[in-house]
């Protein structure tokens, strides 16, 4: 029974929505660059730099939402350099990928290393406060539950929902799909395929950015390597769970923060009769079970990882 | 003429590297005008139409459209201007809507709302105007060809073309489909629109245009009005020079080889009966989409019959294998020779031994020698052009892949042939080589199936004619009482069925 009254207390909503965060920046991150037709593997690595600079400008007097803004154009910046390479000059989409997340992660290790010096404990800055929403933070149950959350996550949620208008609603949205699923048929209508797909990684890769400085300016206060752990390759498959539609996405990485609150509450309560690390395969495994379940409906970009140049078909 | 031509090419030249693409090309088009450009594959059609169109950028040569000079290498202008582009490969996404297809690009980006409903009732509009039926929601992807060209169209029409260019419209209609479609153009061009249409069917350049502008190596070889020319001029000026498909002589039918007796294949193919004798072609007659890839994929071995018999040789095939049948001395030229036919970015002498890899093995290795030897026989042989055994076989073009195919199934004298849609898509000069090798075979003894959907080429090659028609085969009717109603007749579905099926043999 103890295993399901953990569901009963608000404390585990609220750490929901918390690690679902950086998962909603980065997997709609992802989800705009593969709509385009790319798969940008640098997630991690962007998400990493966008932790370690946003924490950065903190650190060095900057406003948090300054910090937050730093990460988005340094996103941008290695968005740049992903489209440059995949987009411009037509290369392999998973190798560049790979090479921006081992740069990007080095880099900012490398920058972190000569901005603060070694400590036994890393300096710390003063994060994001949850926002006091009248009336609504102090309903009984749900105030705790859904709102006594930082900005930024309340910023994620609205930012699923304008995407999902962006891409179905608008002729950007449109030219975008269009350029994943055809990049030819949008060039033969007078959309040039090239910018959008340089405009959409440049803009995922911010927001991928965005998702990684949550983890320092709100989640944590601190910065240190490895912190991003994964969560960007989970983005990606989030994406495939999502079948690249941005409600969905919400709805995945939501689903995933779920697991993962309810197994470190697990290892609170069984911690003693079985090592921790099963618990932490938990979310993992249950995301695969949901990704064979999802997946196979999913409809992909037909045109994702093929690289467009004009005048070839 | 007292009409102002509403488009018209000045001097267009192009250059591929040393190839000459297009060499000072003039072409005017008046309104209300259907205009084809007909030339083999390679003479520079679409290159023309797509430096019209702005996808490239011509070294020298202007473009008009009523008057003003076009900016060379914009779509979006020539868009603007009214020209409106049908590509041979569908432009279109799968995944999206009809409607969706169709609005990109018709708005400025930065709008903040898409006109969806406006758009709506517009497209329906125009499609009722041209009877283009279509469901604007339908997901592209889950339409047949003949309707996405449909969604082409009026993906042209919505952008308010005022020319239409269509390139090569017919390459993927079943004929039924390719007969809508120029009913379509008769409609769009007494509305006034001009149109111009890309082919090398001389059968549908004679029915559907007004005027016929000859293109060979780049040149405008010749300009004819259709109703002062004859299919057999066309051809010569297309090709340069005086081609005639092979006629084919009696038969002298031998041993039964290959045959089917009641035989299904899940549902797909039910009770089918055919004999295959050597030195004898069994045509077998149908629209695209029958069960014909099911047949081909049958006798291949790459299918199983579930019920009935099959016999190879007078021997009973329980468990039939591509291997196998092709060890048996069954030689096949598949449907789809860019995709079950050749691996295009393998080259020649590879595509050559691929299918009998273990002929040319020596100690679990590739005999190189002796396959690029088997590769220059059949280039020499066949007349394969364009490549040497180890260029890549995508630089081929796809009459001398086809070429390819045909020989390197023939150089082994097979006992039976299965040529599944052999000259679909070829051009006039690569359809008589084909014929002539499927016609040399049968005299040298082999008995071949030919399954192909083109009329003249059924009652050209073949012996005796089966029509199949949703997974049932006619019973066969011998070529000489065969004309193109009767088949007509057969395709749809009419024939006798009564006890002639039992012995249809």
């Amino acid at each position: 029974m103890e295993l399901l009254e953990i569901f009963t207390s608000a404390g585990i909503w609220g750490a929901v929505l918390r690690i679902a965060t950086p998962l909603i920046f980065g997997t709609l991150g992802a989800l705009i660059c593969e709509r385009a037709g790319v798969l940008n593997l640098g997630i991690e690595g962007i998400m990493t730099f966008g932790a370690m600079i946003g924490w950065l400008t903190v650190f060095n007097g900057g406003d948090l939402w300054v910090g937050l803004l730093a990460a988005a154009a340094f996103g941008a910046l290695f968005g740049l350099l992903h489209a440059g390479m995949t987009v411009t000059l037509g290369l392999s989409q998973h190798v560049t990928g790979l090479g921006i997340t081992l740069f990007a992660s080095s880099l900012s290790y490398y920058i972190f290393r000569l901005a603060v010096p070694l400590a036994s404990s890393p300096p710390t800055i003063e994060p994001f406060q949850p926002l006091v929403i009248p009336y609504l933070s102090t309903l009984p149950f749900l105030g705790d539950a859904l709102f006594n959350q930082t900005a930024p996550t309340y910023l994620a949620i609205l930012l699923a929902a304008i995407l999902a208008y962006v891409l179905f609603r608008t002729p950007l949205g449109l030219a975008v799909r269009m350029t994943g699923e055809n990049p030819h048929g949008a060039e033969a209508q007078g959309v040039n395929p090239i910018a959008v797909r340089i405009g959409a990684v440049m803009v995922g890769s911010a927001l991928m950015a965005v998702g990684g400085a949550f983890l320092t300016l709100s989640a944590f206060n601190s910065f240190f390597p490895t912190m991003v752990q994964g969560r960007g390759w989970v983005c990606i498959a989030l994406v495939v769970f999502a079948s690249w539609r941005p409600g969905r996405a919400l709805l995945g990485a939501l689903l995933f923060a779920l697991f993962d609150a309810y197994q470190l509450r697990l290892q609170a309560a069984l911690g003693k009769a079985v090592p921790y690390q099963l618990f932490l395969m938990v979310p993992y495994v249950l995301s695969i079970i949901a990704l064979i379940v999802m997946a196979r409906r999913a409809r992909v970009p037909q045109a994702l990882m093929q690289p467009y140049r004009r005048g070839e078909r | 003429m007292t009409t102002h031509p509403v488009l018209r090419l000045t001097g267009i030249t192009k250059r591929f590297g040393t190839t000459l693409a297009n060499d000072a090309i003039s072409i005017d088009l008046a309104p209300g005008e259907v205009l084809a450009l007909l030339g083999e594959n390679g003479a520079g059609k679409t290159t023309l139409m797509s430096i019209l169109f702005g996808h490239y950028t011509p070294d020298a040569g202007t473009v008009e459209v009523a008057g003003v000079q076009l900016p060379p290498g914009k779509p979006r202008a020539a868009i603007r201007a009214g020209v409106g582009m049908v590509h041979q490969h569908f432009s279109l996404a799968a995944n999206l809507t009809v409607l969706d297809n169709v609005m990109t690009g018709t708005e400025s980006l930065w709008r903040l709302k898409s006109s969806t409903g406006t758009a709506r009732l517009k497209l329906l509009s125009i499609a009722e105007r041209f009877g283009l039926k279509v469901n604007p929601d339908a997901r592209v992807g889950d339409l047949s060809v003949g309707e996405q060209q449909r969604v082409e169209i009026l993906k042209a029409l919505y952008n308010d073309a005022k020319i239409l260019i269509l390139d090569e419209p017919t390459a993927v209609l079943t004929n039924l489909e390719a007969e809508t479609l120029f009913a379509t153009l008769r409609v769009m061009a007494q509305s006034g629109l001009s149109l111009i249409f890309i082919s090398h069917k001389l059968n549908e350049v004679m029915a559907a245009a007004d005027r016929v502008v000859v293109l060979r190596g780049g040149k405008v070889v010749a300009e004819r009005l259709a109703a002062e020319t004859s299919k057999a001029e066309l051809a010569e000026l297309m090709v340069g020079r005086r081609v005639a498909r092979p006629v084919r002589e009696a038969a002298v039918p031998g041993d039964v080889l290959f045959q089917a007796i009641n035989l299904d294949v899940g549902h797909r193919l039910s009770g089918i009966n055919f004999t295959v004798r050597s030195g004898e072609t069994l045509g077998i007659i149908g629209v695209s989409g029958n069960g014909q890839t099911d047949l081909g994929h049958l006798v291949s071995g790459l299918a199983q019959h579930t019920g009935g018999e099959l016999r190879l040789f007078d021997q009973p095939v329980t468990q039939s294998s591509v291997r196998g049948m092709i060890e048996a001395g069954v030689g096949r030229v598949p449907e789809d020779r860019n995709s079950e036919g050749a691996i295009g970015e393998m080259a020649i002498w590879e595509n050559a031994v691929l299918e009998r890899i273990w002929e040319f093995s020596r100690n679990g290795l590739v005999d190189r020698r002796a396959a690029r030897q088997f590769a220059n026989e059949i280039i020499g042989g066949f007349d394969v052009r364009g490549g040497t055994p180890d260029s890549r076989t995508r630089l081929l073009s796809g009459g001398n892949m086809q070429k390819l195919i045909l020989g390197r199934n023939l150089q082994k004298r097979p006992r039976i042939l299965i040529a599944a849609q052999p000259t679909r898509g070829l051009d006039e000069g690569a359809i008589a080589a084909v014929h002539t090798r499927i016609l040399d075979a049968r005299r040298a003894g082999t008995g071949v199936l030919l399954i192909s959907e083109d009329l003249d080429e059924v009652i050209s090659l073949a012996d005796r004619i089966q029509a199949i028609v949703k997974g049932r085969l006619s019973p066969p009717i011998p070529a000489e009482q065969a004309d193109a109603r009767m088949l007509g007749l057969m395709m749809a579905g009419d024939w006798p069925q009564d006890g002639k099926l039992a012995h249809a043999s």
